[in-house]
């Protein structure tokens, strides 16, 4: 549905977007992840035919964005980062507004508005003006009417920004019950979100492409080796000569832990090894006290970091 | 052209659902109704003394009162219009950007020159809205008057101030496409009205430059209507000072996409 090859957008000496390609397929949900500034916006103005591309092309339905704009105009719906919305009109005159833009046939109209108004539960708003909506309704407001013209593409800049988690959580489960239908793109910074609604992710990081695949296999490729996280009390230095001398373990961390004279350690082994048995046995072993032994699996945030930060004293001393 | 009227339609609600289009009006027929009032009174003030001075010398007098009048209530218009048009067409591209919603007109399936021509049509029309009732005043005069004077003649001057004020439109939205800023935008807008108004002063001058500058003032096109007089040049230069201006608006819109950092 949409094929983005080698897309390039550069400000005077500023490259925003730096050779990005991917593709999403029909009735898919695509989360482009990335830090503020990472081009995420950008890449969606390209793909929506609001600016031109430096160089590289990108395809929505089979259309050029650039020299078939009207054509992928027509299929898509688009959330900007801010909803863009006319605060005189009401929901329903401004709804009519966007639908007699996006070419909706006058007969369809109003079935549209119904069921853009229906999807995103405006239906007791439609009289209002939009100047007296809260940011929630707002923002729906912003949903509904990248809906209303019924799009094959709908490109969502940020859906969730500023609501309530209770809102946050309606906004997700509308986005995946519009998945099948539409092929849908949405961008975001927070990572929760990618891995409840999207089956892809695209994580992108100072305008390139630092990682494409599904939520579950970016946790399980980038686990590596495995952590085990262990909460013991025994002298420190005993400690650490014991759980080295176990094969497989690569690197122990002890720190002391809030409670009393307990220690919270951290162990690593290379990948394949599973040393957690090894590891209690040789606690249990010494007679130390064993409060808590589990595994650690890097979670999407860990990859997240991992991917978008150089290196750790960098990452520190610039954020 | 769909969209064209779905653009028309929208900039005009926007007009009547705010105040804007109220405001506009109500003011406009304040002062023009204070204007004609004085200018009648001051007329035919003049036309007795005239009169008067007329039956000294044993003269008939030939002074025509409601062509003087005209000559002086459009004149007056076209000061008002000077000062109105900056504030009509200052928010029509700067809100729409600082809004973010040009972003919504420019992703929809609607080409730059729908958009351009929607919105100036709608200035168009609120602009011939607030004059349209300042005709009254006219017609009332010249139905009290003996004789008549022909219609074509309030015709005329009427034709006159919606090519003024739709060429000054024209150029307000223009300045308006290139900033974000409303108070810029109609500071600009006036000073660039202004500017054009007083290239006039190249009257006295009868170099070819002067001519030139001359045929270039909004104004001296404009004195034609007001005496009824309908010339083919001044409705050329009009015709083309609005399809420049709404040209260059277009490129102007266009341009957004490239010059967005």
């Amino acid at each position: 549905m949409i094929e983005v090859q080698d897309l390039t957008k550069s400000y005077g000496s500023v490259t925003a977007v730096d050779h990005v390609s991917f593709t999403v397929n029909k009735g898919e949900i695509l989360g482009f992840l990335g830090p503020n500034g990472a081009g995420k916006t950008t890449t969606m103005r390209i793909l929506t035919g609001y600016m031109p591309a430096t160089s590289g092309t990108a395809r929505v339905a089979g259309f050029d964005v650039f020299r078939e704009s009207m054509e992928v105009r027509r299929r898509i719906g688009y959330l900007p980062e801010n909803p863009p919305l006319y605060p005189d009109m009401t929901v329903e005159t401004y709804l009519d507004f966007v639908a007699r833009i996006k070419n909706v046939p006058a007969e369809r109209r109003p079935a549209r508005i119904d069921d853009a108004l229906r999807k995103t539960n405006l239906e007791d708003r439609r009289s209002e003006l939009i100047k007296r909506l809260s940011r929630g309704y707002k923002q729906r407001v912003g949903i509904a009417q990248a809906l209303v013209h019924d799009p094959d593409v709908i490109i969502l800049d940020e859906p969730t920004v500023g609501l309530d988690p209770k809102q946050i959580i309606e906004v997700r489960n509308l986005i995946k019950g519009l998945a099948g239908n539409h092929t849908i793109i949405l961008s975001t910074h927070i990572l929760p979100e990618v891995s409840m609604t999207c089956d892809r992710v695209v994580i992108i990081n100072k305008g390139k492409i630092a990682a494409v695949d599904t939520p579950q296999n970016l946790t399980s490729q980038l686990k590596g080796g495995q952590k085990i996280h262990i909460e013991t009390e025994a002298p420190e230095k005993l400690l650490r000569d014991v759980l080295a001398q176990i094969p497989g373990a690569s690197r122990v961390v002890i720190e002391p832990a809030r409670a009393g004279s307990r220690q919270t350690v951290t162990v690593e082994a290379a990948q394949g090894n599973d040393i957690r048995s090894q590891v209690a046995a040789k606690i249990v072993e010494h007679g130390w006290p064993l409060f808590e032994l589990h595994g650690v699996s890097l979670s999407l945030e860990d990859i997240f970091l991992e991917l978008t930060t150089d290196d750790a004293s960098h990452a520190q001393s610039s954020s | 052209m769909g969209s064209l009227y779905a653009i028309y339609r929208k900039e005009m609600g926007h007009y009547f659902v705010s105040p804007i289009a109220y405001i506009f009006i109500g003011l406009f027929l304040i002062l023009t109704a204070f204007f004609f009032n004085v200018i009648l009174s001051e007329v035919i003030k003049q036309s007795f003394q005239m009169e008067m001075q007329g039956m000294r010398f044993g003269a008939p007098s030939d002074f025509d009162v409601p062509a003087a009048v005209m000559r002086n209530f459009f004149g007056i218009l076209s000061t008002l219009v000077l000062f109105f048009t900056p504030i009509l067409t200052m928010s029509v591209y700067a809100e729409e950007r600082k809004r973010g919603t040009m972003e919504l007109l420019m992703t929809s399936p609607v080409s730059e020159l729908e958009i351009v021509l929607g919105k100036y049509l709608a200035s168009l029309s609120l602009f011939a809205l607030m004059l349209l009732p300042t005709a009254s005043y006219m017609i009332f005069m010249c139905l009290r008057s003996d004789p008549r004077p022909p219609w074509s003649m309030l015709a005329a001057g009427y034709a006159g101030v919606l090519l003024l004020g739709g060429s000054l439109l024209a150029l307000g939205s223009f300045v308006s496409s290139l900033t974000e800023n409303q108070l810029i935008a109609a500071v600009i807008t006036f000073a660039a009205s202004l500017f054009i108004w007083v290239l006039d002063i190249g009257r006295s001058t009868d170099s070819g430059g002067g001519a030139v500058l001359q045929y270039l003032s909004v104004i001296r096109h404009y004195e034609d209507f007001t005496r009824g007089v309908i010339d083919t040049s001044s409705l050329i230069y009009y015709a083309s000072f609005i399809v420049l201006f709404v040209f260059l608006t277009v490129r102007s819109v266009d341009s957004m996409r490239w010059r967005r950092a």
